[in-house]
C-alpha cells in the first residue's frame, strides 16, 4: 500500500514531539500517512506557508488558527484546529539579576504565580528602567498568559514594562547578554536558559492557567473538509503518539529522538526535564511539576471551544480585534471537538461529551461525562481564581476592560 | 510621487544577497533604498526612514519580531500588509518559492509595488542559483581530491598506472552500485587505518 504524503511545518519546541513521534514511531505510517516534517525558522513562515498550502497542516500557536479565521493576518484563510498538541509546556524565565531582586522582594523559589507576581510588582515599582520581557509572538498563548499574570499581579504591560518578540532559540542568549530581563517561552528554552544563561524559572504555565493548551494542529478549513479521511487518520496517529509520549518509561527514548539536529538539536539531558516535569529552576533548586507538559492525560488533546473563546477574549483585551458576537462565535468554532470525536470514536477512547467548559470550575481532578469509559480531567483555571465562562464572554471582556 | 520615490528597506543577514538586491533596486531607479543586516537596528531605521516597502528573506528567524515592530511603530500610519495583493496568488507563490517576503504600506497601489517584488524574487533566485553552482563546484573539487588520494594509494600499494587505478575505482563503483568518490573515500579511510603509523 502506498502511503499518502502529508507535509507539516514545525518550530524547534518540545511540543512538536507528538508530530515527531507520529512519524518516528510509525503511528502515521500505520494510518497510511507519510508525514514530512519541515523545521521552520519563524511562526510567520508557518502561518504563510500553511495559508498557501505549502504545508497540509502545521504545529501552530493555539491562537494562530483563530487569528486566521478572523482575518487578522494579510494572507488569512479560515483555519481549524481539530486537535491540541498537549497541555502546559511554558514557563516564565528571568535573568539571574532579576531573580535576585525578586527574591529580595519575597519571591519564593516554588514557581507559585501569585507570590512571584507580587514580588515582581514591587520590583517593577522600584525600577528606574522598564523591565523588558520577551515572548515568541504577539498572537501566542505566551503573550496572553504573561500579560494575564502581570495584570492580575497589578502590573500594566503597556505602562509598566516592555514586551518584545524574539524567536524561541534566541531568547536564552538575549537573556544572557542583558538584552531582555525575562521571557515566556515553550520548553526546552526555559531549561536551556537555566543551563546556559544562569537564569531562573520564576513561574510556569501550569501555575498561571492550569490544564491549558499551548500548541495545536492548525489546517485550512477547506482542505480539512475535502480530506476528512486523511484528517481522521492524522488525528488517530497523533493520538497514539500522545498516549505513547505520556508513558514515563518512554521519556529517555523520546529525549534522544528529539535531540537530533533536524528536530531540536540540543543535548537530550536538556530536553528530559520538561518531559518528566523534574525541573532545575536555577540556583540549584529542583522542582517537581507533574503538570508541566501533559501530552495526553486529562483530555489534553481535546479542542475545547472554551479555550478558543478565552484566546479570543484576550485578542479583544489587547486591541487586536474589536469584539462582536459573530467574531466571538467564529473564533470559538475554529476549535473542532466534533472532528476530533469522530476520528477517535472507532478506537473507543474516552472523550468529553461537552464541547466547552467553564475555566476554573474544577478545583480537583473530576470525572466528567464521556463518550465511553471513565474520563477524569482537571483541575483547571487561573491562579487568581477568576472564572471564565465561555457563555459570558462579553461580561468577561467588560470586567477585564474595567480592571 | 513617482514609483522611484518609494522608500524601500531591505533586511537580510546575508550581506552579499542584500547588496545584490540593493543594486537591482538602484538600477531600476530607486534612490531611497536602505539595507539592514543587523535586526537590532531595524526598529530605529523604520522610525527614521518610514519605509513604504520592506523586503525580508524568509529564512530570517526575526520575521515575527519584525511584524511586531510594525504593529508598535508610530511612524507607519497603518500596520503593513504582506505582499502586494492577496488576490495575486501566483506572485505570492513565486515569492515564497524564492524565499522572500515583502511588506507594503497599506493603500499603495499594486502596480507601483509589483515591479519591486518581481525584482526581489528574480534576484533571490539568481542568488540561490549562484550559491548552488558554487556549492557544486566546491564539492566537485573535494571529490577530485579524494579520488586523487585513492589513485595515489593504488599506485603505491598495487603498482598500478594512474589510468588503471582510475579504471579499478570506476569498475568497483559500478559493481557495487556506488559513486566513485564513495569508493575512493572508503579506500582512503581504510588506508589511514591500516597504513603504517606515522
Amino acid at each position: 500500500m502506498s502511503l499518502i504524503a502529508l507535509s507539516a511545518g514545525f518550530l524547534p519546541l518540545l511540543d512538536s514531539v507528538l508530530l515527531v513521534l507520529a512519524r518516528e514511531k510509525g503511528f502515521a505510517a500505520a494510518e497510511g500517512l507519510d508525514l514530512h516534517l519541515v523545521k521552520e525558522t519563524s511562526w510567520a513562515n508557518i502561518r504563510d506557508r500553511a495559508a498557501l498550502g505549502h504545508f497540509d497542516f502545521a504545529q501552530m500557536l493555539a491562537p494562530m488558527p483563530i487569528a486566521a479565521t478572523l482575518g487578522l493576518n494579510p494572507l488569512s484563510v479560515p483555519m481549524i484546529t481539530p486537535m491540541m498538541l498537549g497541555l502546559g509546556n511554558n514557563g516564565v524565565t528571568v535573568s539571574a539579576a532579576l531573580w535576585a531582586r525578586l527574591a529580595d522582594a519575597g519571591a519564593p523559589a516554588t514557581l507559585a504565580a501569585g507570590p512571584v507576581g507580587a514580588a515582581l510588582k514591587q520590583v517593577v515599582a522600584s525600577s528606574e528602567q522598564k523591565l523588558r520581557f520577551g515572548v515568541v509572538h504577539q498572537t501566542s498563548s505566551h503573550n496572553y498568559e504573561l500579560r494575564y499574570w502581570l495584570m492580575a499581579s497589578g502590573i500594566v504591560p503597556e505602562r509598566d514594562i516592555e514586551i518584545v518578540v524574539l524567536p524561541p532559540p534566541l531568547l536564552p542568549e538575549a537573556l544572557g547578554s542583558g538584552g531582555i530581563d525575562g521571557y515566556c517561552v515553550g520548553e526546552p528554552w526555559n531549561t536551556v536558559g537555566v543551563k546556559n544563561a544562569g537564569a531562573h524559572i520564576a513561574t510556569v504555565k501550569a501555575a498561571i492557567w492550569r490544564s491549558s493548551p499551548d500548541k495545536v494542529i492548525g489546517m485550512r478549513a477547506h482542505w480539512a473538509e475535502a480530506n476528512s479521511e486523511i484528517v481522521a487518520g492524522l488525528i488517530r496517529a497523533v493520538h497514539h503518539a500522545a498516549v505513547w509520549c505520556g508513558e514515563s518509561t518512554n521519556h529517555q527514548e523520546i529525549a534522544a529522538i528529539m535531540a537530533a539536529p533536524h528536530y531540536l538539536g540540543l543535548p537530550a539531558e536538556q530536553i528530559l526535564p520538561a518531559l518528566n516535569g523534574q525541573l532545575d529552576i536555577g540556583g540549584g533548586v529542583a522542582a517537581s511539576v507533574p503538570e508541566h507538559f501533559v501530552p495526553y492525560a486529562g483530555a489534553a488533546n481535546f479542542p475545547w471551544t472554551s479555550h478558543a473563546a478565552w484566546f479570543y477574549s484576550q485578542m479583544v483585551r489587547w486591541g487586536e480585534v474589536e469584539h462582536t458576537a459573530d467574531r466571538a462565535r467564529a473564533a470559538a468554532m475554529t476549535f473542532r471537538p466534533d472532528v476530533y470525536r469522530s476520528a477517535l470514536t472507532p478506537l473507543g477512547v474516552p472523550m468529553p461529551l461537552a464541547d466547552s467548559k467553564v475555566e476554573g470550575l474544577l478545583a480537583a481532578p473530576t470525572e466528567v461525562p464521556s463518550t465511553s469509559g471513565t474520563l477524569v480531567i482537571g483541575p483547571d483555571g487561573f491562579f487568581d481564581g477568576v472564572q471564565f465562562d465561555p457563555d459570558e464572554v462579553e461580561a468577561y471582556i467588560a470586567a477585564q476592560r474595567a480592571a | 510621487m513617482p514609483v522611484q520615490d518609494l522608500a524601500i528597506l531591505v533586511i537580510d543577514e546575508n550581506r552579499i544577497r542584500a547588496s545584490i538586491i540593493e543594486d537591482g533596486l538602484r538600477e531600476a531607479g530607486h534612490a531611497r533604498v536602505t539595507v539592514v543586516n543587523e535586526i537590532n537596528e531595524v526598529a530605529r531605521v523604520i522610525e527614521r526612514d518610514m519605509p513604504d516597502v520592506v523586503v525580508i528573506d524568509l529564512e530570517n528567524p526575526n520575521r515575527d519580531r519584525l511584524e511586531h515592530f510594525f504593529t508598535l511603530s508610530r511612524a507607519l500610519k497603518k500596520p503593513i500588509a504582506m505582499f502586494v495583493d492577496r488576490s495575486d496568488a501566483s506572485a505570492i507563490e513565486a515569492a515564497v518559492e524564492a524565499g522572500v517576503s515583502a511588506y507594503v504600506v497599506d493603500g499603495l497601489k499594486k502596480e507601483r509595488v509589483k515591479p519591486i517584488l518581481d525584482m526581489a524574487v528574480s534576484r533571490f533566485n539568481a542568488f540561490a542559483r549562484l550559491t548552488r553552482e558554487l556549492e557544486q563546484a566546491r564539492s566537485e573539487l573535494e571529490d577530485r581530491k579524494v579520488i586523487d588520494q585513492a589513485k595515489a594509494i593504488l599506485l603505491r600499494t598495487r603498482g598500478l598506472s594512474e589510468a588503471d587505478a582510475y579504471k579499478l575505482l570506476r569498475k568497483t563503483a559500478m559493481n557495487q552500485n556506488r559513486r566513485i568518490v564513495d569508493i575512493a573515500q572508503s579506500l582512503v579511510t581504510a588506508d589511514s587505518l591500516l597504513g603504517p603509523e606515522e
